[in-house]
């Protein structure tokens, strides 16, 4: 056995950044003691809506970073969990503690359902199938009277048990706290994938399907794991969004707005990466938010005027996206 | 339900599949010529509808006398989108493609909103309105001639196409962008010629629908839908195709909505879609 | 000499034109085969139907004594078979270690064992300095051994490598023939599409020789060379390098 071959095994399978773990270490420290330092309705609103997107963006980063298919349907997962937990809190008074695992049920259900017929198509065919999805979905729970309709579902209001109906009226910092640790469990389960058997399987998928086959990767089967991780991922989230403003209705719960804003956050951070999702969120959410209030009335849309401009100038110069500003020395190459 | 309301029907969705043709093939020319799906299509018929709407607001020009102009709006739209965005991700990823035409879909949207408000607003008292009677049925006098320009203009397309000098050079710049060079095409006047070729169709259907229908920044989405469908069902790079999915869809939009139930028009249209793709990828006509 | 791949008449044809036109053939355990014909020949399409890729209209592939036909490609290479690409995919955005890596995992060890057996394969080709590179970053005879390594670290006990000669500059081919003869000492039972006749002569224990969907002759090497129709195919033809 030679040298190099010697030397090579000797070295650790994952190149541990210090710098990373540190920097990571700190800024969750300061996620969780951010509320001691009297923060604003909207900063906390802000922080929210930050984990909230973030953790949207990871799951669409999932089927698209990891397994190569590209989704513009998305939101078909947050109110399919937004719908479930809300359903059964209004008419079996069910907690949307548990309501949020049968969300996820039900999503993961949806996206097996969908995902098999699915697999015959790709490419364009696949991201116009999506679409077609987002909006149908949009279109039944209109007229679904079982759920409201087009009215929605009015959650009605508890102040006896709080913790129990996930239900906060004083205060943000719970729903602050509780969009944290989902933030951090989901982050910590995608970075756990990334460096499993599954992720290496899901990174082949994604770069040439045809040579992952004849590696022994059962192709079809991994997509549809990976379509059930990301419903698995974003369903809470629809759930937990349900229990913050408390009323739903279609329009808000299907918006396509919310499958390109995803889309266009995980673009621009990185697809592929652990970290892109968030480097994506921290900077698109803050601008949205604050173009919302600086502008008013019809500045609701500036936000997105200024996403569309950001979204093509990174395509056109730095598709891999922002994450591929970071030298490759503090990624090691890609090992994080 | 008598047999003169289901002619109706059949009539109208026709009528509305030939406007679909129409827009999907602009669709399908500049992707059977550069391989990019423009997921900013529906705003670009938008911004033809808008066009329209302000030329007889502003100017006091009828949208058909207006074609013309809005069919040079578009054009350039068009070059500026090739020179500006497309030409630089003809060699990225499918899904760096996607999202850049999709960014273009928002900010155009965003933009029409922030400029124009979401309110509705429509032509009042074109040169074509009222109704027309043929054979007993009554047809909308301005979806009638939009329909008939439309599918003129989809003929003229694809004569364009097929057997001009011009034409030509565009489908072998298709077929084969290299092998084109070699021949002396110049493949990026090519593609700048099939975005304004591909856009000034939609402007003609946009400006004919101005007409009678009402223009807003979100109307275009509607119109897109049906156009990746049409599109993908017809077969992606088939013009001909174009045509035959335009018309079905136009169809079963139609009867699904008269025989079933109007609300759930998109889904009967969906439905098609699945089936047709999922039995058959490559669309009825596509490579 | 066990029989380890058998094909039986296999037949494709796609829209009008007869890819493959009623071929058998057998090869034995441990030996190399080398398949030949001009462009067109439907080599690659034989590839094709014995992995799994494509169905073929009639006929029968048997592997070990089992039949193969109608699974699917990871299923095929799970049984044993590994393949090359002639038009080569390497998993272009990750680097060497990775791309052989997840070759690795296929014979179902973690990620510790397959780092590891993934670096035994690239020192096998020669690569190891190269392991931390992306694969974009690699030339195409560099890219040539990722593809042998990544097959190799599958464990098959049939390797099918379509034209790992080609396209690549002459200093580098002695080299890819020693992998190969290097890798048949082992045991693995190689079957390569070739046109570089002076290595499939050199290397293959036997050989298939193809013209236009139909076999022509599979035989020793000397015998083929002699072959009146072999030499009818390759008279005209353009990609025969006899010397």
């Amino acid at each position: 056995m030679n040298n190099n071959l010697q030397n090579a095994k000797l070295e650790p399978l994952w190149h541990t950044n210090k710098f990373i773990f540190a920097l990571i270490f700190f800024l969750v420290t300061l996620f969780f003691f951010f509320p001691f330092i009297n923060p604003s309705n909207f900063q906390l609103h802000l922080m929210i809506m930050i984990f909230m997107y973030a953790v949207m963006a990871q799951s669409w980063n999932v089927i698209a970073g990891f397994s190569g298919q590209i989704s513009l349907g998305h939101v078909i997962f947050f109110g399919i969990g937004g719908y479930t937990s809300s359903f059964f809190y209004v008419e079996y008074g069910i907690t949307p503690w548990i309501g949020i695992f049968v969300g996820i049920l039900f999503s993961s259900l949806v996206a097996i359902a969908i995902g098999i017929p699915m697999l015959r198509l790709s490419g364009h065919y696949f991201a116009i199938a999506t679409l077609l999805i987002g909006f149908s979905f949009q279109t039944i729970f209109q007229r679904w009277d079982l759920i409201g309709a087009a009215s929605g579902l009015w959650i009605p209001l508890n102040w006896d048990s709080p913790w129990l109906t996930l239900q906060f009226h004083e205060s943000k910092i719970p729903y602050y706290y509780i969009f944290l640790i989902f933030f951090l469990l989901s982050y910590f389960s995608i970075w756990i994938l990334y460096r499993s058997k599954i992720g290496f399987k899901l990174r082949a998928i994604r770069d040439d399907p045809q040579a992952a086959a004849s590696l022994g990767i059962p192709v079809a089967k991994y997509k549809i794991i990976a379509f059930v991780i990301s419903a698995i991922v974003m369903s809470p989230m629809g759930s937990l969004f349900a229990q913050y403003i408390l009323v739903i209705e279609p329009e808000r719960m299907f918006d396509i707005e919310i499958s390109i804003i995803v889309l266009l956050i995980a673009v621009m951070g990185g697809v592929g990466n652990v970290w892109g999702p968030l480097i994506g969120t921290i900077i698109l959410i803050p601008l949205s938010e604050y173009t919302r209030i600086f502008f008013g009335g019809t500045g609701g849309s500036v936000d997105l005027i200024i996403y569309g401009i950001l979204i093509m100038l990174i395509c056109i110069f730095r598709p891999s996206g922002l994450i591929s500003f970071f030298p490759k020395k503090i990624l090691e190459r890609k090992k994080f | 339900m008598t047999i003169e309301i289901i002619i109706q029907a059949i009539i109208s969705g026709l009528l509305m599949g030939f406007i679909y043709a129409l827009i999907a093939a602009g669709l399908s020319l500049i992707f059977g010529l550069m391989g990019i799906v423009n997921f900013a299509h529906g705003e670009h018929l938008m911004l033809s509808m808008f066009s329209s709407f302000w030329l007889w607001t502003l100017l006091g020009l009828d949208p058909i006398i207006s074609i013309p102009i809005t069919m040079l709006i578009l054009a350039i739209s068009g070059i500026l989108t090739h020179y500006l965005l497309i030409r630089y991700i003809l060699k990225a990823k499918m899904i760096v493609q996607i999202c850049a035409t999709f960014g273009l879909s928002v900010f155009l949207r965003s933009l029409a909103q922030f400029l124009w408000t979401p309110d509705f607003r429509n032509v009042a008292n074109p040169l074509l309105e009222g109704r027309l009677e043929i054979a007993g049925i009554f047809i909308g006098q301005p979806q009638f001639y939009a329909s008939l320009v439309c599918l003129l203009s989809f003929l003229l397309l694809y004569l364009f196409v097929n057997k001009s000098e011009t034409g030509l050079a565009l489908q072998a710049t298709a077929q084969d962008r290299k092998a084109a060079e070699t021949l002396g095409i110049n493949s990026n006047k090519m593609f700048a010629l099939g975005w304004a070729l591909g856009l000034s169709c939609v402007s003609i259907a946009g400006t004919m629908m101005s007409n009678f229908f009402f223009i807003f920044p979100d109307v275009g989405v509607h119109f897109a839908l049906f156009a990746f469908v049409a599109v993908a069902l017809g077969g992606f790079g088939s013009i001909i195709g174009c045509l035959i999915a335009g018309i079905i869809i136009g169809l079963v939009e139609s009867l699904g909505g008269l025989l079933i139930d109007p609300s759930y028009k998109l889904l009967y249209v969906f439905l098609i879609y699945l089936i047709v793709v999922i039995y058959r990828p490559q669309g009825l006509f596509g490579r | 000499m066990t029989n380890i791949l058998k094909v039986e008449n296999l037949s494709k044809s796609f829209g009008g034109i007869i890819a493959n036109n009623n071929i058998s053939f057998e090869a034995s355990s441990g030996e190399i085969i080398g398949i030949i014909g001009p462009n067109g020949a439907g080599k690659s399409t034989l590839f094709d139907l014995i992995t799994g890729y494509t169905k073929p209209d009639t006929g029968g592939i048997k592997f070990n004594g089992k039949s193969i036909l109608n699974l699917r490609p990871d299923l095929i290479s799970s049984l044993g078979i590994g393949r090359t690409f002639q038009k080569l995919k390497p998993f272009l955005d990750q680097t060497l270690l990775e791309n052989v890596m997840i070759g690795a995992l296929a014979t179902g060890i973690n990620l510790n064992q397959a780092r590891d057996k993934a670096l035994e394969m690239i020192d096998f080709v020669d690569l190891i300095d190269k392991r931390h590179h992306f694969a974009k970053e690699l030339s195409t005879g560099q890219r040539k051994r990722l593809e042998l390594a990544r097959a190799m670290a599958t464990e098959p006990k049939l390797l099918m490598m379509d034209e790992v000669t080609g396209g690549v500059d002459q200093k580098t081919v002695p080299g890819l023939v020693e992998l190969i003869k290097k890798l048949n000492k082992l045991g693995v039972t190689i079957l390569t599409i070739e046109h570089n006749m002076r290595v499939i002569m050199d290397i293959s224990h036997k050989i298939l020789a193809l013209d236009q969907g139909k076999k022509i002759i599979f035989d020793k090497p000397k015998n083929v060379q002699l072959n009146e129709k072999v030499i009818d195919a390759y008279l005209g033809g353009v990609n025969a390098t006899t010397s």
